[in-house]
């Protein structure tokens, strides 16, 4: 019944942990789909006449393109040919850049994962921070006052409190750029370059990032009150361990499994949220891509970055699995004595 | 007795009082306002508490920015809560059938509920608006297409627990159709907890729809919040008022529906403690 | 022999509970000796473990007091006192490797670095008789039984070599096999390390089996207190006639 100790199991943990995640992302990812074929279905206009309205031709070269792709065929046939295109990575072509969509969306991706990855980092490590010393002494002052903060700033939405930092740091006290990646004909390079990127970056970070760190903060404040509860705190007291060290190391080491599994959930919503602070920022990332495939009425693009956007949580929710298969030594367990 | 509990918690009194005053501000609407709000009152860029008849000022183009707050109310809570209620309901119908079907319809069920958590469902709501057009109904139905699948995880997990409880088994024992069971003995019971989450799924609705209306995807011929944020963008070196007013009743909006949530459920929390 | 441990007139109060949990308890403990408290749930018996080693919630009142005559300064946690609780399952961290949760003992208490702390918990481990406990430090909760896990809870508490050990209920969540094996582990250990026990326990026969005196509580009161020997040959209470009787007819 109790599994033998050995030493490589937490390897053997992980390894089937991802086959069976792997597995199981295949049938989702098909959903994902044959429901972005349905959108763009039902989207006025096909393929070829968004081809022909950003490239030219004429009723003739039309038909034979309808025929060439296939596009006079039953549906099944054409999701099926859907379906071969993205096998080999085929999205499509955009009309508003005349170019296939997965070179369109892979430009921009890096930007929107540096965006995102900044935001993450930023709302989880102070977000936690915060969220502990919130949660060191549950019901103190510190306690209220951080609670309701976070709950005020967990009502701000992301666009706004962008338009509001932008008031105050780049209108009035002129501290950081207005909008962009970087300065434009800068001829900055390395860590010029990487300095001047990062003060274009410093409010699209905070503006994205906020909301989420009220949510950690929120998440790690009632999660260290519930593992408070627990006896192993109360035996760690009797047993003469510091206070210091059972809120670190008991308390909040267990509070935080549950925000591990939160980081992989939010990342699908982050990537909503850069939608509309990328625009906010002029950031040219997915977001504002999708912004602008929906504003020149692209919807072969629009689902392609659905598509990669998809691709990219499921990618974020297995690394966000093995990391917690690290820090919690249970997952897995039952399985292994089974 | 509940209410007099409620009426304990400041923060549930806040929220109410804020949830009581914005409704005020919807009802009122038409009334004090009846003109189109999008209509133009005044000189364009007249700034607050200069004109009395205007009192928060006019916008770029001279429409009234406290009678757009007002008809701005309406659109946000009419939207939020009709988004809300959708998604509660497709939630748990959807939950109460794959916990009570089970089998390859629980794991169809519960895969496509997956697929919908995978897609940024910000995106999802935009593709839907784009594709179909901004009108209030698409709105709402893409903030629910996004929102369904909190509620039917939750309905899920309940009818789950609730299915092998006594009452279920002799309903099954009497004959009842199981459709008629999942739906009259299994449902009812199991939503609760679903109910509990609504406070969450109302403020996402909310600012799902200011950001839709931000970047130009709401119904055109309506003023929202989201909408006037965008409006004064365009000024925003000259008169951030145009932006900031109404993104102050937005974060006002959403505290409220948060407090007052959570003045429920630590007031239903609290009974079930004593019972 | 000198007294360890002395209460005068301990009550203990929780906020909010109509009488006390704890009242009128005089009580005094010498080194080297085992007492056990016996009584039903609610008699004030965990109550009374908690208010000696300090772990009553912070709502709690106390009255009365509790002196160390055997300690030349305050009692700490950890260092003069060994605790071991109920439910072995919730008395460890379940994503703390078990070694680790011994040696932060040994470092806290003892002014150990964690190296030296580490390779202290192998051996305690070792005395508390796990297998292999080199590879069982570096295992975790959940990979072990009842029993087991109430061992290593056993060798936390004995870490520091403390003057006191106290047992509240820490058989009670085992079954009867598991039981006499840790009766028989805290027996040895408090004979090899001379330590005091306090046995608190809902079961007369153990408590019979292991202690020198016995006191027997109720409602909050101790109603009765003598050694192992008198107390079950000449019970002074109708209660604890009662206690005996019960026991003995589940052994008959």
């Amino acid at each position: 019944m109790h599994a033998p100790i050995r030493g490589n199991a937490s390897m053997n943990r992980t390894f089937r942990l991802l086959k069976r995640r792997l597995v199981g992302a295949i049938p989702v990812l098909l959903i994902v789909v044959i429901g972005s074929f349905l959108l763009l279905e039902a989207a006025p206009g096909d393929a070829v006449d968004a081809y022909v309205a950003s490239v030219g031709g004429d009723a003739g070269m039309i038909e034979a393109l309808r025929q060439g792709w296939g596009l006079d065929a039953s549906p099944m046939t054409r999701l099926a040919a859907y379906l071969w295109a993205l096998l080999h990575l085929d999205l499509g072509h955009s009309v508003a850049f005349s170019r296939p969509v997965r070179d369109v969306v892979l430009e921009r991706l890096p930007n929107t994962l540096l965006l995102m990855g900044a935001a993450t980092a930023l709302s989880f490590a102070l977000g936690t921070a915060l969220g502990i010393v919130a949660g060191a002494r549950p019901g103190s002052a510190r306690d209220r006052a951080l609670s309701i903060g976070s709950l005020a700033l967990y009502a701000v939405p992301g666009f706004w409190l962008a338009l509001v930092l932008t008031i105050v740091f780049s209108v009035e006290l002129r501290w950081l750029p207005l909008s962009g990646m970087e300065t434009i004909a800068s001829g900055k390079v390395g860590f010029a370059r990487a300095l001047d990127v990062a003060r274009h970056m410093v409010l699209p970070v905070t503006s994205l990032g906020l909301i989420y760190l009220a949510l950690y903060l929120r998440m790690m404040r009632a999660g260290m009150a519930e593992v408070w509860r627990m006896d192993f705190t109360r035996a760690a007291r009797a047993r003469g361990i510091g206070r210091r060290r059972i809120v670190l190391s008991h308390v909040a080491r267990n509070a935080l499994l549950p925000l591990v599994t939160m980081l992989g959930l939010q990342s699908a919503q982050m990537l909503g949220g850069s939608v509309v602070i990328e625009s906010v920022f002029s950031v040219p990332g997915l977001g504002r891509l999708a912004q602008e495939a929906v504003g020149s009425r692209d919807t072969p693009l629009l689902i392609g970055i659905i598509l990669v956007s998809a691709a990219l949580v499921i990618v974020i929710n297995l690394l966000v699995d093995i990391a917690y298969a690290a820090l919690d030594p249970r997952v897995g367990a039952s399985e292994a004595s089974a | 007795m509940s209410l007099a509990r409620l009426l304990r918690s400041p923060d549930a009194v806040a929220g109410f009082v804020i949830l009581g005053l914005l409704g005020a501000m919807a009802l009122a609407a038409p009334l004090l306002f009846p003109g189109d709000p999008l209509a133009i009152a005044g000189q364009p860029l007249l700034r607050p508490f200069q004109d009395w008849a205007l009192p928060l000022g006019t916008d770029r183009l001279g429409r009234d920015v406290l009678a757009g707050l007002f008809h701005g109310a309406r659109t946000s809570l009419a939207v939020g809560l009709a988004a809300a209620a959708a998604s509660i309901l497709v939630g748990s119908i959807v939950g109460t059938i794959a916990g009570f079907a089970g089998g390859l319809v629980d794991e169809v069920l519960m895969r496509i509920t997956d697929a919908f958590q995978t897609v940024p469902g910000f995106l999802l709501s935009l593709a839907l608006v784009s594709v179909v057009g901004p009108s209030l109904g698409v709105v709402v139905m893409a903030i629910a297409l996004s929102a369904w699948t909190g509620p039917a995880r939750i309905a899920r997990a309940e009818v789950l627990s609730i299915r092998e409880r006594d009452y279920v088994a002799s309903a099954r024992v009497i004959g009842m159709h199981p459709v008629e069971i999942a739906f009259r003995e299994v449902l009812p019971n199991a939503l609760p907890p679903v109910l509990a989450l609504s406070s969450v799924i109302v403020a996402a609705a909310i600012l799902t729809e200011a950001a839709l209306s931000f970047l130009g995807l709401g119904d055109p011929n309506r003023v929202t919040w989201g909408g006037m944020i965008a409006e004064g963008r365009a000024v925003l070196r000259s008169a951030p008022y145009l932006s900031v007013i109404p993104g102050i009743a937005l974060v006002l909006a959403v505290l409220g529906v948060y407090l007052a949530g959570e003045g429920v459920v630590e007031g239903t929390a609290a009974r079930e403690r004593q019972a | 022999m000198s007294a360890l441990l002395e209460l005068r007139g301990l009550g203990v109060r929780y906020s909010g509970a109509a009488t006390a949990a704890l009242e009128g308890v005089d009580l005094a403990l010498a080194a080297g000796e085992r007492l056990a408290v016996i009584g039903e749930s609610g008699s004030g018996k965990s109550t009374l473990a908690r208010a000696i080693a300090g772990l009553l919630p912070r709502t709690a009142r106390l009255h009365g007091t509790i002196t160390w005559p055997g300690l030349d300064h305050p009692a700490r946690n950890g260092r003069d006192i060994g605790f071991v609780f109920q439910d072995p399952g919730s008395s460890l961290d379940p994503v703390m490797a078990l070694g680790d949760q011994v040696a932060e003992v040994a470092h806290a208490n003892l002014d150990m670095g964690w190296r030296a702390a580490r390779r202290l918990a192998v051996e305690l481990l070792d005395r508390v008789k796990l297998p292999e406990p080199a590879a069982l430090a570096r295992a975790y909760a959940h990979q072990l039984s009842g029993g087991q896990k109430q061992r290593v809870a056993i060798a936390a508490a004995i870490v520091a070599r403390p003057k006191l050990l106290i047992a509240d209920e820490a058989t009670s969540a085992l079954d009867t096999i598991v039981q006499a094996e840790i009766v028989a582990l805290i027996r040895a250990l408090v004979t090899e390390d001379g330590m005091a026990l306090i046995f608190v326990s809902h079961d007369i026969g153990l408590a019979a089996n292991l202690a020198d005196r016995i006191a027997v509580f109720r409602h909050g009161r101790m109603v009765e207190q003598a050694t192992t020997a008198a107390l079950v040959a000449r019970p002074r209470t109708d209660y604890s006639r009662a206690l005996l009787v019960a026991h003995l007819g589940l052994e008959a």
